[in-house]
């Protein structure tokens, strides 16, 4: 009930935010507003601001004008799948290592004071700038015969920034029960690995959930972003600039692609909702 | 000072109900018949859910009653709380901890609208009189629970009410400090001379403090024993005399005749 | 005791870093890896010294861009929180709003704000910075202030107290650390949209845009040192942050 009511409220805001649009383009000047030539409110002519139906109207309309092509619906769903499948790839990867660190976290004093500071500060730095230099990679190397496809440096950065979120909320997680708890297992003389399994890891989802959350939408952005930086073809980050760049003769393009990446981030996080519904039975407090 | 013809607190047919959803309602207090007198003490005793608590609140104005009168010096409850008739103290001492004990102290004297160099005296005397002087520049989180309890009590009695309400105060101290802030109440509690309705649930707090104490049962809360205790000093040894295992006794066979009742 | 526990805490990970160096160093060295890649720490610090004026002034660039963006968006976020508080349809508007905000790639916006401003002046960017930084530190204001502990409540009740004496007495000072613990996750992601931004064309200025156009030049060492410099960047805003926040909520609870 409350899920739906604030979904209401959200197609509300996204309503409220189209009628601003609409009506800073009745009043606003089509040369913005500068003081000292510094532009600070924007163009309100139709090439700057396109209208909101036309943005909508061009999602029917063919992507380029010659014959058979496509509409920028098909063309933008279709990036928008391609980025999918690398973030689902990249979350997937970064949720297994994230998990991985903090159990091996958990388990050695030593390795904890080594890597958690190293693993908080880099979700505070940005190191997503990484991405550039990944771009070498592409053709230079194989893994196991395989030849690495440009697809794969995408994933690693998306995998990369999803992985850390994971780390520190798994850790957290696992260092969540009380002492009464520990006291407990150990009274029973429980192995390590019996009190992972009956205390720690149940113990845990209450805190993963937030951090899958935190995850999936990492790999969204560490995919767009890559894209863009590693000049990945076929992916929505890459349409957004192709469209941006084609903006001149068609200013509704790069928003109908920039709409996409946005539905991209909120399916994600839907998707990961539902496993939060799922995994509801452990987390009786709600994440 | 007090004018000794009217209670410090008077019920008269005090009922409360509150509303559980779906439960339908449920009765916390019912036919509660009390008075206080002016510079009484008074503890209310029971176990869980007796309604001693909302029955403090009843006369802070912090909760309705829903039936039956309340007055507090003659006056309405709500009236005595917009006149600052009371000063109250919780289980959580409740200090605002962005502010220092001094600047706690002052708290309701600046709300209503003291000057600085008067909130300063004082909050220098209270805190002379609660034995925290030297802590007058700390942060509540550097203090000792106790000392918070006993900033929170400094607090309560800043606009030297006549009536102070306290719901547990000492409910989180180890017994140890919970005797040494006993044995202040009594000396705090004689030296102004003000009434007290005190709640707790420790036989020998309330009989250690208490000129009466009022043991209540639970569904629906009610009162069902006012032992008068007749100790002539409280000092080191009360504890240990005769006359007070004989009232503690009483107060024990009080609670235990009510829970006998319930049982059969 | 607590002199072995804190060498450990801060020896243990400084060690382990060192160790993580010479092992990049010697693989890179041994196994002749090349530098596109992965270049060697010490071609990075080479880089990293013969370009420091240059390394200074995009630093410069991205860093103003971040602040000033950060500046605008806590100053927009604290003013609609609390708007927000007192007319509730704003909060109900703008909550569901920041947790989808927060699953978008913001920084997606660059392109077209340079389309809809000026693809010359940095203001696009900054715009981004403002729109990231607002939503942390709206939802955690927003939080600080409604949040409010039932004992205070009722002692302000007892006090016959309310509306804005209770306001500025308790709401106000206990919405503090909530804002600053928004400003902390704000001024980290500031940088990162900030450097991020640029990667959308516009300004050639700030770091983002050097990292790109030395990668493009397959010169991946010197694209290392402005990571390095970025990643130097963020630790610089995100340790102010932190110390305004332990500053701001000392001894209180701490805010999970």
């Amino acid at each position: 009930m409350v899920r739906l009511r604030s979904v209401l409220y959200g197609g509300a805001a996204l309503a409220v935010i189209l009628l601003l649009w609409e009506g800073y383009k009745l009043v606003g000047s089509p040369q913005g507003w500068s003081v000292n030539e510094v532009r600070l409110l924007p163009r309100a002519d139709d090439s700057s601001m396109p209208h909101v139906w036309t943005v909508a109207e061009r999602f029917t309309q063919p992507e380029i004008s010659a014959e058979g092509s496509s509409s920028v619906l098909v063309a933008v769903l279709r990036a928008a799948w391609f980025s999918f499948r690398i973030s689902l790839a990249g979350w997937l990867g970064g949720v297994l290592v994230g998990v991985a660190l903090a159990v091996l976290m958990q388990r050695f004093r030593t390795a904890r004071d080594a890597l958690l500071p190293y693993v908080v500060i880099s979700q505070t730095v940005p190191l997503v700038a990484i991405a550039p230099v990944v771009v070498g990679w592409g053709g230079q190397l194989a893994v196991l015969g395989q030849p690495w496809q440009p697809w794969m440096s995408v994933a690693v950065i998306s995998g990369y920034l999803a992985f850390f979120p994971v780390a520190v909320g798994m850790l957290r997680g696992l260092d969540s029960p009380g002492p009464a708890q520990i006291a407990l297992m150990q009274a029973y003389a429980a192995s390590w690995w019996q009190t992972l399994v009956r205390l720690r890891l149940p113990a845990s989802v209450g805190h993963l959930v937030p951090a899958l959350r935190l995850a999936a939408a990492a790999s969204v952005i560490g995919t767009i972003v890559a894209e863009i930086s590693t000049g990945t073809r076929g992916g929505i980050g890459r349409l957004i600039i192709e469209y941006a760049q084609a903006a001149t003769g068609d200013p509704a393009r790069p928003w109908t692609a920039i709409a996409g990446a946005a539905a991209l981030g909120l399916v994600v996080a839907a998707l990961v909702s539902a496993l939060d519904l799922a995994l509801a039975r452990f987390n009786p407090a709600g994440a | 000072m007090t004018d000794q013809s009217v209670a410090a607190v008077s019920l008269t047919g005090v009922d409360k109900t509150f509303d559980a959803g779906r439960a339908g309602a449920v009765t916390a207090l019912s036919g509660i018949d009390l008075a206080v007198a002016p510079g009484e003490f008074v503890s209310l005793i029971g176990p869980s859910g007796c309604g001693k608590s909302t029955l403090m609140r009843l006369v802070a104005d912090l909760e309705r009653p829903s039936a039956g009168t309340i007055s507090v010096f003659g006056k309405s409850a709500h009236q005595a709380r917009l006149d600052q008739d009371y000063g109250i103290a919780f289980q959580a001492a409740g200090l605002l901890p962005w502010r220092s004990v001094r600047a706690n102290v002052e708290l309701p004297l600046q709300v209503h609208g003291m000057g600085r160099a008067g909130r300063a005296a004082r909050a220098d005397e209270l805190l002379e009189l609660v034995g925290l002087a030297e802590f007058a520049g700390h942060r509540p989180d550097q203090l000792s629970g106790g000392m918070q309890q006993r900033v929170a009590i400094a607090r309560a009695l800043a606009e030297r009410p006549r009536l102070l309400l306290m719901d547990e105060p000492f409910g989180a101290l180890d017994e140890m400090t919970r005797e040494r802030m006993q044995g202040e109440l009594v000396r705090l509690s004689t030296q102004t001379g003000c009434a007290v309705i005190f709640v707790t649930h420790s036989i020998p707090e309330a009989v250690y403090l208490s000129d009466r104490v009022v043991v209540m049962s639970p569904r629906p809360g009610r009162i069902s024993a006012v032992v008068p205790i007749e100790l002539s000093d409280r000092n080191e040894d009360t504890r240990e005399e005769p006359g007070f295992f004989a009232a503690v006794t009483a107060v024990r066979e009080a609670l235990r005749a009510r829970a006998s009742v319930e049982l059969s | 005791m607590t002199i072995v526990l804190a060498t450990r805490r801060i020896l243990t990970p400084v060690l382990a870093g060192v160790l993580l160096l010479v092992f990049w160093q010697l693989v890179v060295d041994l196994r002749d890896i090349p530098g596109y890649l992965l270049p060697s720490p010490e071609a990075i610090g080479t880089q990293v010294r013969q370009n420091f004026s240059d390394i200074l002034t995009a630093s410069r660039a991205s860093g103003t861009n971040a602040l000033v963006g950060l500046l605008a968006g806590i100053a927009l976020a604290v003013a609609a929180a609390v708007v927000a508080v007192w007319v509730p349809p704003v909060e109900r508007l703008l909550t569901p709003l920041a947790s989808a905000v927060s699953a978008m790639p913001i920084v997606a916006l660059a392109p077209v704000l340079s389309i809809m401003f000026s693809a010359t002046s940095d203001l696009p960017r900054r715009i981004v910075v403002a729109i990231v930084a607002f939503f942390p530190v709206f939802v955690t204001t927003v939080r600080g202030l409604t949040r409010i502990e039932q004992v205070h409540a009722e002692l302000m009740r007892s006090y016959a107290v309310g509306g804005w004496t209770l306001t500025r007495l308790v709401r106000l000072p206990g919405a503090v650390p909530y804002l600053f613990t928004g400003i902390r996750v704000a001024a980290s992601l500031a940088v990162i949209s900030a450097v991020v931004a640029e990667y959308f064309g516009g300004l050639q200025n700030g770091l983002g845009s050097r990292i790109t156009s030395a990668a493009a030049n397959t010169a991946y060492a010197r694209a290392w040192a402005y990571v390095v410099a970025a990643i130097g960047l963020g630790l610089v805003f995100y340790l102010a942050a932190l110390a305004a926040e332990r500053l701001a909520s000392r001894g209180r609870v701490p805010i999970s």
